[in-house]
């Protein structure tokens, strides 16, 4: 199942803003709502985000039940060197998923 | 949602303010700034602690950043959202954090970015819920230390055809 | 008008009266009129469908790619040992359903087609309407019609069917006594709740609607409007959903399928 997008130009010059969009597949289950006989449905929801670059962090988003369905985050990096830009998402029952683009930075 | 009812009557918040957020600076040069002063020191207790954990003591001045959301909302469920703050980005001066909160919310945090000079702008986009008609508030960290704030007025209403009656 | 319409004024109120029982007139929309409900929505929503790369409805596509690739069923095939392709094979198939299936002599929608594949072809069970996988690959096969006109022609085979789906476009339903026409022929453009009404064409289904929180199909959004109205609303699957899904294509056609939208 496709757990999450995420979108980065492929090349980019060196000193360039490029801009990452990132969306994950996740309900975001605020814990708020209760089913119709009245019992809370348990939170469930996308707590952390993380982007790096080559390894090293250039991002990070702390999420609460306020963020919507599948959350989209768009956010900008300095193109400096070509490789892979990687982004993760954590959250509430285990949650952990990771999706990577390359960038080839001339 | 459940409704937060533990909040009491706007005048009293506007007598404790002073307790919480010491020193709200009251030179705004404009409206929007005006506006987001007045949107912290009107805001229910909830958002008021929640911004008060971000800053601590320190002073939330108005201007910097600016919020970005549909004056008139479609959907409740995902109200597209984008913050900026006027920054060089360098590794001097630039944006730490930036954070958003609601004022009639069930919780008031939204969400924070942590950014930095490796971010080249400050400029973050991404989609919320909102549950009620109400002001949305940002407060951002600088590298200096400073923190600045912007706010907007959104209307929410009831999509027509629901699902459950 | 005559003498003869004066006398006749007493039996014309008459029929006022009971206008609340007759179907509903309704001004069809002129075909150079014709607005796609991508035209109603405020400038952030349609920025959210124009861009793949911030449409949750990808996250369907590319699963219903995946389906597509995958062998199913006792008789182990994939969509594509058949079918090939998809972005050459299924290119405008989506704008042309609901089309006519020749064994049950009626038509049926791409939904039902699928099924029908699996259950036949691939010797699998049917998906669930409204299931995960039967809506990634509704929605890849409609992301292949993307920037296609609607086809829909009212053949001999066709109209009756067409007809139909007219005959309870316009019929008063419900609760609140309204039908789809009064609404999306008559008032389109104005204002319910929050949101503008938008005239109904059916132009980028299955779609993320934002009040789901999920992509839904066109059934699903119908049940809705039903509910809305305070109707009941027919069993995913109705002969009568199919006849009015192919009425409202029917009536969209021509204009330009947007699969997958995004839609308050």
């Amino acid at each position: 199942m496709t757990r999450a997008i995420v979108s980065l130009p492929a090349t980019a010059r060196r000193g360039d803003i490029i801009e990452i969009k990132a969306i994950a597949a996740h309900a975001m289950e605020t814990g708020f709502r209760h089913t119709q006989l009245g019992v809370p449905i348990p939170r469930d929801i996308i707590t952390g985000f993380a982007c790096t670059y080559n390894g090293e962090e250039i991002f990070r988003a702390v999420f609460y039940p306020a963020i919507a369905a599948n959350p989209y985050l768009t956010f900008s990096t300095v193109a400096t060197e070509s490789g892979t830009i990687a982004c993760s998402w954590s959250g509430d029952n285990g949650y952990s998923v990771t999706e990577s683009a390359a960038i080839t930075v001339a | 949602m459940k409704r937060d009812d533990t909040k009491t009557s706007r005048r009293e918040f506007l007598l404790a303010a002073g307790g919480i957020i010491g020193g709200i600076t009251l030179k705004p040069a404009t409206a929007a700034a005006a506006e987001s002063t007045a949107a912290i020191s009107v805001a229910p207790a909830a958002t008021r602690e929640a911004i008060a954990k971000v800053v601590g003591s320190a002073r939330v001045t108005p201007g910097k950043v600016m919020l970005d959301l549909p004056a008139l909302v479609e959907n409740g469920n995902a109200v597209p959202l984008s913050v900026k703050v006027d920054s060089p980005m360098t590794q001097a001066d630039h944006v730490r954090a930036i954070h958003v909160f609601t004022e009639k919310n069930p919780l008031p945090n939204v969400v924070s970015f942590f950014l930095g000079p490796r971010a080249g702008r400050a400029s973050v986009a991404t989609r919320i819920r909102l549950a009620d008609t109400q002001t949305v508030l940002a407060v951002c960290e600088l590298s200096d230390g400073s923190f600045w704030s912007g706010s907007v007025d959104v209307v929410v209403t009831l999509a027509a055809c629901t699902e459950v009656l | 008008m005559q003498c003869g319409f004066t006398m006749l004024r007493p039996v014309y109120l008459a029929l006022l009266l009971a206008a609340s029982a007759m179907p509903a007139h309704t001004a069809e929309i002129a075909p150079a009129e014709r607005r796609s409900g991508y035209e109603m929505m405020s400038r952030e929503t349609r920025a959210m469908q124009d861009d793949d790369a911030a449409n949750p409805a990808m996250l369907w596509v590319l699963d219903g790619e995946v389906l597509w690739n995958k062998k199913m069923g006792a008789a182990g095939l994939a969509c594509a040992d058949c079918h090939g392709d998809a972005r050459a094979s299924m290119k405008g198939v989506a704008a042309r359903y609901p089309a006519f299936d020749a064994a049950r002599a009626r038509p049926v929608d791409l939904e039902q087609r699928i099924n029908t594949c699996r259950t036949e072809k691939q010797e699998a069970p049917p998906l669930a309407f409204e299931s995960r996988d039967l809506l990634a690959l509704t929605a890849y096969i409609g992301r292949q019609s993307r920037g296609m006109p609607i086809r829909i022609e009212a053949d001999a085979r066709m109209s009756p069917f067409i007809e139909a789906g007219r005959e309870m476009y316009n019929r008063r339903q419900g609760q609140l006594n309204l039908a789809c026409a009064q609404c999306h022929d008559d008032n389109w453009g104005k204002r319910l709740a929050g949101n503008v009404i938008p005239q109904a064409h059916p132009t980028g289904y299955p779609l993320y609607r934002l009040e789901w929180q999920n992509l839904g199909s066109l059934q699903r959004r119908l049940r809705n409007c039903l509910v809305g109205i305070r109707a009941e609303p027919y069993d995913y699957g109705a002969n009568e959903f199919v006849d009015l899904e192919l009425f409202l294509m029917w009536r969209a056609r021509g204009m330009t399928i947007e699969t997958p939208a995004v839609r308050p």
